[in-house]
């Protein structure tokens, strides 16, 4: 919502541009069957139809909107995402624009009682974390997707039936001319929380929703404070009740702050509310400078999901799958990471490189990544919103021992990029028992310095072999794998726990297949196939 | 730990639970236990001095 007086779109530093629906020559080719349907043009159908392009892959991509999502929404992109966007060659305006950050600091009736640091290094190109605004990371999406000639986008298109047909689906589509029907072999479902592919398919997102109830109100200040993300509990302003502050480029401010049990929700979010409720938190905070509203929304935390990612031809990417809690800032990210790993998948396939078993491997990776995500979420909520007696008590003594012990304000530590590594995937091998150490197969591959470069930066469109020895690697020059040579005695290598024979076969999506303590060129090629479900005769 | 040192803790814990406001005593015990799990370090130990802390409360 936006303050009285001010539309939708109707933002104090951005300019939401205005798409008209298809119009002219191309309503000709509206009809013409494609590949690959993607309903939803936010963040993460945009990712797909992206990653799709890098495979050669054409793509529609429809929405109901005539602009991007309203108001700020997702603001905190984690270094796993950072990559995902390097991969499909879209990072450039998001490292130009975002607020990388480290710190957190946390903070018990107005002392601090933490000050955690995510997990950083210089053998990370990319920080923990980046702050930017979601329709900033919609427009700078939106550019990349704009120019790309794979992809055709059709704004102010509503999805209004989706039925089998042989091998794919006829999708229904209004826009504001006419009604129209078109074939796709594959659809993505990426329109969101409400999705309403979800409900044409009769599917239910299951699991559970939490007590707390929070209002988020972005605020533009000339705030003087770091990129830290500062967490209030129990503070002066809202006795019982906790505080999100997080910095965003253009000197707007996040503001998450949790109603009172029985404070009503109505009253909660008209505008003068919300206004005293802000003012109060920065009077904590000790700004005492002008202030603007730019937009609120009220939110309470769920864990739900889909049981099956996928019915039929459809594949259901970001919120469509799944919802997650605030606090674990997974819920833009975890849906980037579908929108990459359902589209390298259906690009192969599409390409006819793969075998469609490849695509079983879709869902027990994804919907593994949100039930980790459901898991540290619910934590993060009942340290954040106790959901009863006992948990209050137990929160609020280790907040009070933290006064004076700072061992419990670890407690507190909301411990926000723990890494997913797959497994029970189709896609993902066995470990060989002859390393010690380092990144298992399923574990995106860690980044490390590798001369001026980085690790990642040797990682190709497709598969990569990473080989410690020269000669090991000049057999696969014929293979089509993408071969990365490194020094045994690098940083890279020790972090990988390799010896010379050792060598790690990595996913186009920065994934960890396979690795070999000492591997065989039989035994690589016999993996890739087993992993990509590799057609005879192609890789 | 002897039987006089733990009358002391125990006497110790009563006087403490006299001084600290009553509707804080629940924050207090709960502090403490906090702090003597981590001394003792050994959660395995931790978790059965739990449970058995849960046995016969309905005596």
């Amino acid at each position: 919502m936006r303050p009285a007086g001010r539309a939708e779109t109707d933002s104090l530093y951005f300019d939401y541009p205005f798409f008209n629906p298809p119009t002219g020559k191309v309503r000709l080719e509206l009809t013409i069957p494609t590949p690959v349907a993607i309903v939803g043009a936010g963040p993460i159908g945009m990712v797909a139809a992206l990653t799709l392009a890098k495979e050669g892959v054409r793509s529609v991509l429809l929405d109901n909107k005539s602009t991007f999502n309203d108001g700020s929404r997702a603001i905190c992109v984690s270094r796993s995402s950072f990559s995902i966007l390097e991969r499909i060659s879209a990072i450039a305006p998001f490292l130009e624009k975002s607020l990388g950050w480290t710190t957190g600091r946390t903070f018990y009736r107005g002392q601090k009682i933490l000050e955690f640091q995510m997990p950083d290094s210089p053998n990370a190109k990319y920080r923990p974390m980046y702050n930017l605004q979601q329709q900033y990371i919609e427009q700078f999406l939106w550019e990349a997707v704009a120019e790309n000639e794979l992809i055709e986008t059709r704004w102010q298109s509503e999805v209004t039936a989706v039925e089998d047909e042989g091998e794919g689906a006829l999708l229904t589509v209004t826009d504001p001319i006419e009604t129209y029907q078109f074939k796709a072999r594959w659809i993505l479902a990426a329109d969101g929380a409400r999705s309403s592919v979800r409900q044409m398919r009769g599917l239910r997102l299951r699991g559970d929703n939490y007590e707390g109830r929070y209002v988020i109100a972005d605020v533009q200040m000339d705030h003087d404070y770091p990129t830290i993300r500062r967490a209030l509990f129990d503070p002066d302003c809202r006795r019982g009740g906790t505080i999100l502050i997080h910095k965003q480029p253009d000197n707007i401010w996040r503001i998450d702050y949790q109603l009172r049990d029985g404070e009503s929700e109505v009253e909660a979010i008209k505008e003068e509310t919300v206004r005293s409720s802000v003012a109060a938190v920065l009077e904590e905070i000790g700004y005492t400078g002008e202030w603007e509203l730019e937009w609120w929304s009220v939110y309470s935390a769920n864990t739900l999901a889909l049981d099956d990612y996928r019915d039929g031809c459809t594949f259901f990417i970001g919120d469509s799958a799944h919802i997650v809690p605030i606090f674990g800032v997974r819920g833009l990210n975890n849906g980037l990471a579908d929108a990459e790993n359902i589209g390298w998948k259906l690009g192969w396939v599409l390409n006819g490189r793969a075998n469609e078993a490849l695509l079983d491997s879709y869902t027990p990776e994804r919907r593994g990544a949100t039930l980790d995500v459901f898991a540290n979420a619910s934590k993060s909520a009942s340290f954040m919103t106790p959901p009863s007696p006992g948990w209050l008590l137990m929160r609020d003594a280790a907040l009070n021992l933290a006064l004076s012990h700072p061992f419990a304000g670890q407690l507190a530590n909301p411990r926000q990029m723990t890494p997913y590594t797959y497994s029970e995937s189709p896609a993902i091998l066995d470990d060989d028992p002859g390393f010690e150490c380092g990144p298992v197969p399923g574990a995106a591959l860690p980044d490390a310095r590798v001369g001026d470069l980085f690790l990642s930066d040797q990682m190709g469109c497709g598969f990569t072999l990473i080989s410690f020895d020269q000669d090991f690697a000049n057999q696969f020059d014929e293979t089509g794998l993408t071969l990365c040579v490194l020094d045994v005695s690098s940083v890279a290598a020790d972090i990988l726990n390799a010896k010379t024979e050792s060598a790690y076969l990595i996913r186009p999506d920065g994934h960890i297949a396979a690795r070999w303590k000492a591997a065989s060129k039989v035994e690589v090629m016999r993996s890739l196939s087993v992993v990509a479900q590799v057609r005879k005769g192609k890789n | 730990m002897k039987s006089t040192d733990l009358e002391l803790v125990y006497e110790d814990l009563a006087m403490a639970l006299d001084a600290v406001e009553a509707e804080k005593r629940e924050l207090f015990l709960a502090k403490l236990a906090l702090l003597l799990a981590h001394e003792i370090g050994d959660v395995s130990l931790v978790r059965r001095h739990i449970s058995d802390a849960c046995d016969n409360l309905d005596v």
